[in-house]
Formats: C-alpha cells, sequence, structure tokens
C-alpha cells in the first residue's frame, strides 16, 4: 500500500429518477464498468475508459460521465499524467502501452494557419455553377513529354509511370485488419470505392471478403511482411512500403497473440495466437541503396504496373529522407506526422518522437522542388488531419492528397478514448471479440464515412472556389494563400509563409 | 521443353521478361548463361520450371517466388529467398546476407557459407513451413526473429559450423539445427538451446540426404553426430515487456 489507489479518472452517474433499468448499459459495456444488482444499476468508475457507449446507447440519457472528479494538487509541471505514469511504472517496472495519437498538449499548426478569400479585385468562383477540379493522380509525373509521328499522326513517346487516380485528394491510410475489425475494414472499402478513392490495408495481409474492392486498395509491405505473397502485391492498386509510422517512429509493431485469431492468422499467415511481431527495421533495408532494392523488386515482381509508395515517420530529416525515397524509383512518399493513430504503441514515443505533418510536408515539397525532382514522386500527408480545412491547408503547403485515420473510425462511432490496445472496443472497431465487431453493421458505416469524405469533398471545393480557384492542382504548393496567425519567425520560414497582414 | 537464354549484358528486367515468356510458352527448363550480377531473377515468378543459372545473380533471387526451382552454378548475393513462398533455390556456392529473409514456403540448399541475418524472421503457417540447409558456416543473428520453419546448419568443414553471436535473438517461432551446437555465450537474446533427441533428428534426417544428394556429398558425414536445436525460451518474447496506459 505505499502508492495506494489513484484518483478516479472518470466517475460514472447514473440519474435514478431518468433510469428505466433497461440494462442496455450493463450489455454495452466490455469493460465492466455497470452491473444489475435488484432493482438498481450498480457502478464500478475504475474501469471506466470513457469510451461513451452507455452514453450512446442508453435510451434517457440518464448516464452522466465526469474527468477526473478527484484531481491531485493542481501543479504545471507534475501533471496528473506524470504522477500517474510514475506509480504505474514504479508498480510495474514496464514501458507504458498507449493507443490513438500523441495527446502531448502540443501547439497545432494548422490552427495557426489561415485560408485566403477573393475579394473584389478577383472574382470568387461557385462551385455550383463551375466546375471544380478535385480529381488528383498519385504517381511520377514525366519530367519532358516527347513525341513522334507514326501513319501520319502524332503519338505520344514517352512512357508513362503508372498512376492512381482519385476523385478527391482524400484517402484512407493504413490500419491492419487485427488492428481494426473485419466490419471495420469493409466499411471503409465500401466508402473508398463508393467515393473513388483509395484505402490501404495496413500489414495485416488482405482478407477475401476484400478482394471485391481490392482495386480500391493498397496492400502493405512492412518488415514483418505479414500476408504478403505475390498475389497480394498483384491483386493491390498499389504496394505501399511501410518503414516507419507517425506514432512510433524507429520502432516495430507487435499484434499480441490475444488478437490473432482464426481470421486474422490466415490473412497474416502465421498460427493462431501467436505474437505478430515487426521488427523495427526491414531486415533486407539497412541503407537508402537497399530501399532501392526493394522498390525495384516489389515493381519487377509486378511487372511495372503498380505505383510503389514508402511511408516514412515525420522526423528531424524528413526532407532529406524524402529526396533519397524520390530517388529510390519510388512513385509517390507518404510522410505522416507526429500525431497520426495507432492500435497500440509505447507512450514514450507516441508523445515525444517525431515532428508535426504541417512543417515535415512544406520542408519534403521544397526540397523536392530545391533538387528538381518534385515530379517524381507525389506526397501524401498523413497523421492529424482532423477537417477539409487541414486537408486544404496541407495541399497548400505542398501535398498532392492526404491520408485520413482517425477521423475515418470517429465517422464509425470511435469517440477517441484511446483504448484500443486492450482489444475490446465497444465500438466494433478496434477488437476482433466477435459479439463487439458485430457491434459495427457496415452497410451503416461504409455510408458514414461515405458522408464524410463526401462532405470534406464539397467544403474543399467551396473554399477553393472562394479562393478563386478551380482545380486542386493550382491550391498544390500554393503557399501564398496561407498566412500564420502567430507563428514564430522559425517556422514561418520553414513553412515558407507570410504572417496575417503581409 | 529448355529455353536456353544468354543473359550476358542484360538488364534484368529484359531478362525477367524473357524468363516470364518462356514460362507462358511451357517452358519447363530454363538455362540462363554468362549471369553477372543480375537482381531480381524469377522475382515473383510462378509454375513448374527448373531455372538453371551460371554464373553469379544480383541480390534478390527468388524473391516472392511461388512454385519454380532455381539451380545456381555459383554464388549468391544478398537475400535469395526473400520473401519466397514455395519452390527451391539450390546453390552450388555461398551467399550474403539477409538469405531467406521473410521465407514462407519451400526450400534453400547453399552448398557453403551464408553472412550476416540468415533466415531472419521466418515464418510458418498451416502446411507451409520454410527450410534452409546451410552446408557450412553462418555469421551473426541468424535466424533472429525466427516465427517458424526449419534452419539446418552442417559445418561440413568443420566438426561445427564456425558461427558468431547473436543466434535466434528474438525467435518465436521455428527452430534453428545446428550440428555440434555453438557456445552459450552466442545464443541470442530469448533463444535457448538443447540436444536433439533421436525422435527429433528423425525430422531433420530427410531434409540432411536432400542437401548431400544436391550436391553430391555423403549424407553418413553428417548424420552420425550430435545435434542441436535453438528454439525460443518463450512464444510471446515480449508479453511482459509492457504495461496498459490505464
Amino acid at each position: 500500500m505505499t502508492i495506494g489507489s489513484v484518483p478516479l479518472r472518470y466517475k460514472i452517474g447514473v440519474d435514478r429518477d431518468q433510469c428505466m433499468l433497461c440494462g442496455r448499459c450493463v450489455e454495452n459495456c466490455p469493460y465492466g464498468v455497470f452491473r444489475m444488482e435488484g432493482e438498481r444499476i450498480h457502478v464500478n468508475s475504475r474501469v471506466c475508459v470513457a469510451c461513451h457507449r452507455c452514453i450512446a446507447m442508453c435510451p434517457r440519457d440518464a448516464i452522466s460521465l465526469e474527468e477526473r472528479p478527484v484531481d491531485y494538487r493542481s501543479h504545471p509541471i507534475w501533471t496528473p499524467q506524470v504522477r500517474e505514469s510514475i506509480y504505474n511504472q514504479a508498480r510495474s517496472g514496464k514501458i507504458i502501452l498507449s493507443g490513438m495519437g500523441n495527446a502531448q498538449d502540443y501547439p497545432v499548426i494548422f490552427d495557426r494557419l489561415v485560408l485566403d478569400a477573393c475579394q473584389v479585385t478577383n472574382p470568387s468562383i461557385d462551385p455550383l455553377r463551375e466546375p471544380m477540379e478535385l480529381r488528383t493522380y498519385i504517381g511520377k509525373k514525366p519530367g519532358v513529354l516527347r513525341f513522334g509521328e507514326k501513319d501520319g499522326t502524332t503519338v505520344l513517346e514517352t512512357r508513362l509511370a503508372p498512376n492512381l487516380m482519385l476523385e478527391t485528394p482524400i484517402m484512407i491510410g493504413h490500419m491492419s485488419y487485427g488492428a481494426i475489425s473485419l466490419n471495420a475494414q469493409q466499411s471503409l472499402a465500401r466508402a473508398v470505392k463508393h467515393a473513388g478513392t483509395y484505402m490501404g490495408t495496413g500489414e495485416g495481409g488482405l482478407h477475401e471478403s476484400l478482394y471485391p474492392y481490392q482495386d480500391r486498395i493498397i496492400v502493405q509491405v512492412a518488415s514483418g511482411r505479414f500476408g504478403v505473397d505475390i498475389n497480394y502485391l498483384e491483386r493491390g492498386a498499389a504496394i505501399e512500403i511501410k518503414i516507419g509510422q507517425g506514432a512510433k517512429p524507429g520502432i516495430g509493431g507487435h499484434l499480441p497473440g490475444e488478437k490473432v485469431c482464426a481470421d486474422v492468422s490466415c490473412t497474416r499467415m502465421i498460427p493462431l495466437g501467436s505474437d505478430a511481431i515487426s521488427p523495427a527495421p526491414h531486415h533486407d533495408i539497412y541503407s537508402i541503396e537497399d530501399l532501392k532494392q526493394l522498390v525495384r523488386s516489389l515493381k519487377e515482381a509486378t511487372e511495372w504496373k503498380k505505383p510503389v509508395f514508402v511511408k516514412i515517420a515525420a522526423v528531424h530529416n524528413s526532407a532529406a529522407i524524402a529526396a533519397g525515397i524520390a530517388r529510390s524509383g519510388a512513385d509517390a512518399v507518404v510522410v505522416d506526422g507526429f500525431r497520426g493513430g495507432t492500435g497500440a504503441a509505447p507512450r514514450v514515443f507516441r508523445d515525444h518522437v517525431g515532428i508535426p505533418v504541417e512543417a515535415a510536408i512544406a520542408s519534403v515539397d521544397a526540397k523536392l522542388r530545391t533538387q528538381g525532382i518534385r515530379n517524381e514522386v507525389s506526397i501524401i500527408a498523413s497523421g492529424g488531419i482532423r477537417e477539409s480545412a487541414d486537408v486544404a491547408k496541407i495541399i497548400a503547403l505542398g501535398a498532392d492528397a492526404v491520408y485520413i485515420g482517425t477521423a475515418a473510425l470517429v465517422a464509425m462511432g470511435c469517440r477517441v478514448c484511446g483504448t484500443c490496445y486492450r482489444g475490446l472496443c465497444p465500438w466494433g472497431i478496434a477488437t476482433q471479440r466477435p459479439d463487439l465487431v458485430a457491434r459495427l453493421d457496415p452497410d451503416v458505416a461504409s455510408v458514414n464515412v461515405g458522408n464524410l469524405i463526401h462532405a470534406w469533398t464539397l467544403e474543399l471545393s467551396e473554399l477553393m472556389g472562394a479562393a478563386g480557384i478551380n482545380s486542386i492542382e493550382s491550391l498544390r504548393g500554393n503557399r501564398d494563400r496561407l498566412r500564420g496567425y502567430l507563428l514564430d519567425e522559425g517556422i514561418m520560414k520553414v513553412l515558407d509563409i507570410k504572417p496575417v497582414g503581409a | 521443353m529448355v529455353v536456353r537464354i544468354d543473359a550476358r549484358g542484360m538488364h534484368y528486367t529484359p531478362l525477367n521478361r524473357a524468363i516470364r515468356e518462356a514460362v507462358a510458352s511451357g517452358a519447363t527448363e530454363i538455362v540462363l548463361d554468362n549471369v553477372m550480377g543480375q537482381r531480381f531473377i524469377a522475382d515473383g515468378l510462378r509454375g513448374d520450371v527448373t531455372i538453371t543459372i551460371h554464373g553469379v545473380p544480383g541480390g534478390d533471387l527468388g524473391m516472392f517466388m511461388s512454385g519454380p526451382t532455381c539451380i545456381v552454378h555459383g554464388n549468391c548475393e544478398h537475400a535469395p529467398g526473400n520473401t519466397m513462398d514455395a519452390g527451391q533455390i539450390i546453390i552450388h556456392g555461398s551467399a550474403g546476407d539477409a538469405v531467406a529473409h521473410s521465407m514462407r514456403g519451400g526450400k534453400i540448399f547453399v552448398r557453403d557459407n551464408i553472412g550476416y541475418r540468415g533466415g531472419i524472421h521466418m515464418k510458418q503457417y498451416l502446411e507451409k513451413r520454410p527450410i534452409l540447409v546451410i552446408g557450412g558456416s553462418a555469421r551473426a543473428f541468424l535466424g533472429e526473429y525466427m516465427a517458424g520453419g526449419l534452419i539446418l546448419v552442417l559445418g561440413k568443414e568443420d566438426d561445427r559450423p564456425r558461427i558468431d553471436r547473436g543466434i535466434g535473438s528474438g525467435i518465436h517461432g521455428g527452430m534453428i539445427v545446428i550440428r555440434g551446437g555453438i557456445d552459450e555465450e552466442n545464443l541470442g537474446v530469448g533463444a535457448m538451446m538443447s540436444e536433439l533427441s533421436p525422435g527429433e533428428m528423425s525430422g531433420i534426417e530427410p531434409f540432411v540426404r536432400e542437401f548431400s544428394g544436391n550436391f553430391g556429398l555423403d549424407p553418413d558425414t553428417f548424420l552420425n553426430d550430435r545435434y542441436f536445436r535453438v528454439s525460443p525460451a518463450s512464444a510471446r518474447p515480449f508479453a511482459s515487456k509492457y504495461t496498459w496506459e490505464v
């Protein structure tokens, strides 16, 4: 009892006047907060993770949740989180595992950027009346086009590299089957197919039930090579080599054996219940030359028909690394910022390693332009894209398209409780427990995700129209459409933007 | 049908295209002459075909390969059999680093020695069990993060292979069988070593015979000896490393 119990993180209250003892809270909470005894719902608030499932399912709005009802003595440095981590590690001697994205209170650059709009001197464009071009091509663009004559007509002689055609610059990033449920993946797949965009498999293989959507799926090759064989590579619309992840730059992944159920085992091609360990590096890539070899081996295996992406975590030297990737023969570089989500990551990595995607994209774009190789790769921004304004801003900073992850999960009900690593997601998203997975209906969830992409796309075209831009290509890297609001000079130099009023 | 291709001065893409075309037109045997460093030979190739390679193929020979047999009369570079799915690679010589990296099925026989990280992260599933047999010695981190399959090291030049450190570090499935064993100090984190029982030995014997048959060696010079297995101390090497945030 040296340390004793720490204060409750959340306190659940039940309004006895409202409660009709229907028991839905008991049924819905996989963490065991509620139990019915006689004519009364009893509550154990200590196991609550604030997933809000009970609140969403209560027909009488009888449940209330209070965060930190008993707090510590306030202190700006010794925050409750800092103190509780020490208690946890003093008891366990272990690495703290956390979920979702960076939870540290860093300033958000997106929220210090403002967009431009037309007034008088050049007219804004009404997207209702004028066509807005949001179609985006991901892949290499030729530096020069060569034409020749054949049978009296002009023909293109330059061989074009394969590109992906997106109807909107919003894709869904890589969340593996294992990290999320099959119902969740199916919902995302149906949504991207409908929206004319793409999603990633993550490093969990491609489940058979997703084959009908394979033309809209980017298959991932990560350091564990789970589920990777020639059939998998040929099915994908594109192949992505995962080098790093924004939520945990520099380390590998680890799917605990409990999550490796029969179907996950089959898709990943590993035995039931065994740990799926992805090493920190790819052990066939120890240098930038080796990366080139992996890129080309994938192209060679698929007869140069598929674009190959390389995903890195946004870190200090992202720009130089991206320049190396552009020269490796890859068709796109994905830069995953430090706010990117994850099923599970050591908290110290999630909260302290990597840099914001805004700064990384601006510097990658600038470096590639300086070296004259911006056309060699498309740039995909991921990690912390929360709304359409973020999409517009990151494209203006130089990205071609974005990957969303957490936002798509929130569209399916996720409340960002950050407890994905427990495998008990009450929304049926980050779990493999059949009764929980069954709660997520792909018929409904796919519509919800599709609606989100559609709504953001509409907002994006409105923002572009207001700025007098009718093509996404004219927004790309158009830093003049951004101004920094209370950003310091150093950051504005990196972003290559002016302050408000200038 | 036998197809002969002179690979002298050829880039790997047209070479692979010629191989694919030969397979598509029904070749059951392809002979490549004057191979000199071309990478990715038989990369992602399917089919029931034997490819005989004269010369030194470049890196990633037989990567993602699913079915064919490659017989190399020469040494191999980096990572032959990388993420290979099915088929065989028989190397009449030595090979570089990361041989059989992430291999998931099929067999690789190397007559002589291999470099660092051999058989790293090999894995097995149901009937797919990758086999890597090394006639000579292997360097550090053999079978690191191994999740399944079998690595067999015969050490044919000495009474046991010359092997250095980190053998089977992070191993959580499969086994590494070494003639004469290794010094304890060369075992990786999470690996343990024990002598092979006669029952386990009978599971190894067919691969020793197959290896010997491939290279015209006498299997009895290997079989009448003591063998040791390096296997996981736990199937969950990282289970006790983490604590939940809440």
